[in-house]
């Protein structure tokens, strides 16, 4: 992975690297149709209407995890990270899903359920330093 | 519109054969698909084909013509990708064309080989089903991603481990008579509850294996069949496809399959037929959450009671419904770009009363088969039935 200060990134996806940069920065946001429809860019038009009328929105400060699961057997990419949590969480205009950490995974991934109040930041793989969704227990830590 | 025979299917035995190359486990499903037809392979006209690793698996792309090699044919030949949907795709077209009289005999089926790559080069490639940027990257597997349906589905409905055990238990215990299965042995419901976790909560055996295989249909017009004299009694009546939102993340629903709906509702209608005429139902359980998913989104259940079926007897072999009386993805084995394939031959055997398991249902009329990809992005169902 380049580190010299640059986009660790691959070039061919530019747009999730700039989404993931804003998420970075505590400026997550979901491109938002005049519907309401949230989604996540790369986007033209909105997938469910089509409206190419597409505003950015912050995402909400809160999310809501809808689902989760321990995930004990991993691809190559998350070799070392395993078992990890990961979530799907309700953002408001969009869900995000990624993985569920509390600073301190040396006894595994923390406890989830759905229902719990999580924010969301960037962090990196353990095992290849690629950045990821990651989310925190909301009041933890 | 022409009515659609299945003339005759092939299989290869599901299971770990490393060493054999793609070509030569389609090869031998087209093999024995022509001996059940009794079709004169120069009267294919189209072929169509699935697959979805190869490129990954065997470092092989543009599989089509070399698959009609292997079959012996010379026609028209295409690959059909949709994860492990491929072949069910590829059928539907197959179908379609001979409905709409563009052809009389078309070739389908498909081909995966898996076990030559180590268990994390396969967990990789099936994960590129899902989405690259905001799933795979996140640490989605797929199992992960049918884990996450399963909480869901518990969250919203209730259900617990136990009840997906006994649809393990039940689809093993299926397999045990069918010479294709790659696993012909019993599971209790005390060791799939005992198995290792592989994403909560779903554990090794709420899985399907890693396989190897090829299935192969010959499908001919209504007028082929008769003019030739064939022994053809099932007919494809109806075909529908659905598709989702790529991520599991955007679907409506998190506990439900809304493309498989899509997909039952035009077979159905396709058909003629309602839910209520099933008689028996090959369904895509690659994993346990999945059959309980499907037979809601066909109908047979309604949503947040499939999770019993299998526990309360209703879907096993003596039950009144039978599901998956192959042995299923989950015991019978999912190479996945054959799968969809391999549910039509075995619903086609089961129909005609020449499968180890016929017996279980010895008056069925009406059969469906439900074949999905991803996470059920893509989703196609078929309905075959008894025409003569
Ligand atoms: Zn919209």
């Amino acid at each position: 992975m380049s580190d010299d200060g640059g986009d660790a990134s691959p070039p061919a996806d530019r747009d999730h690297a700039e989404w993931l940069d804003a998420l970075a920065d505590g400026e997550g946001f979901a491109l938002v149709c005049p519907a309401g429809h949230g989604s996540l860019p790369p986007r033209r038009v909105c997938p469910e209407c089509g409206s190419p009328d597409l505003s950015r929105e912050p995402l909400a400060e809160a999310g809501t995890v809808e689902t989760y699961s321990v995930v004990h057997v991993p691809s190559p990419r998350f070799a070392d990270d395993a078992p990890y949590a990961t979530a799907v969480v309700d953002f408001g205009p969009t869900r995000l899903t990624g993985i569920v950490r509390d600073g301190d995974e040396t006894d595994g991934p923390p406890a989830v359920d759905v229902g719990d109040a999580v924010a969301v930041e960037v962090g990196e793989r353990a095992t290849d330093d690629e950045r990821l969704v990651v989310f925190r227990p909301a009041g933890g830590e | 519109m022409t009515d659609v025979r299945v003339a005759g299917v092939g299989l290869t035995p599901f299971g770990s054969h490393p060493e054999r190359t793609g070509r030569d486990l389609f090869a031998e499903a087209a093999l024995r698909a022509f001996e059940d037809a009794a079709v004169d392979r120069s009267d294919v006209e189209e072929l169509n084909y699935g697959n979805f690793m190869g490129a990954l698996a065997e470092h092989q792309g543009h599989q089509a013509p070399l698959m009609a090699e292997a079959a012996g044919v010379r026609c028209p030949a295409t690959r059909y990708e949709s994860a492990c949907a491929s072949a069910g795709v590829a059928v539907r077209e197959a179908v379609r064309t001979v409905a709409a009289g563009d052809a009389d005999v078309v070739l389908a089926g498909g081909m995966e080989r898996m076990t030559n790559l180590p268990t994390d080069e396969v967990t990789e490639g099936l994960a590129i089903a899902a989405d690259d940027l905001f799933e795979v990257r996140a640490g989605v597997t797929f199992p992960g991603a049918y884990a996450l349906m399963a909480n869901a589905y518990f969250d919203a409905y209730g259900g617990t481990r136990e009840d997906l055990a006994h649809v393990a238990s039940k689809n093993h215990a299926n397999a045990v008579s069918n010479e294709y299965a790659q696993y012909r042995e019993e599971v209790s419901v005390a060791e799939a509850l005992d198995a290792p976790p592989v994403a909560e909560p779903l554990h090794l055996y709420d899985a399907c294996p890693i396989t190897d295989g090829a299935s192969a249909l010959v499908l001919v017009s209504e007028e082929y069949a008769a003019e030739h004299d064939l022994d053809a009694s099932v007919a494809v009546t109806g075909t529908g496809q659905g598709t989702d939102r790529m991520a599991l993340g955007d679907r409506e629903h998190l506990a439900r399959t809304p493309a498989a709906d899509d997909a039952a509702d035009a077979a159905y209608a396709d058909a003629g037929v309602g839910a209520s005429d099933v008689d028996v139902a090959e369904v895509h359980d690659c994993f346990t959450i999945a059959e309980v998913l499907a037979l809601e989104s066909l109908g047979l259940f309604e949503p947040g009671e499939g999770i019993a079926a299998a526990r309360e007897g209703t879907t096993t072999a003596d039950g009144d419904l039978p599901v998956n009386l192959s042995g299923g993805l989950k015991a019978k084995g999912h190479p996945v770009g054959a799968t969809g394939g391999s549910q039509i031959a075995e619903l086609t055997r089961l129909l005609r009363g020449d499968h180890p398991n016929s017996g279980h249902v010895p008056d069925a009329e009406v059969g469906v088969a439900h074949n999905a990809g991803g996470t059920v992005a893509s989703a196609v169902v078929h309905v075959l039935e008894v025409a003569e």
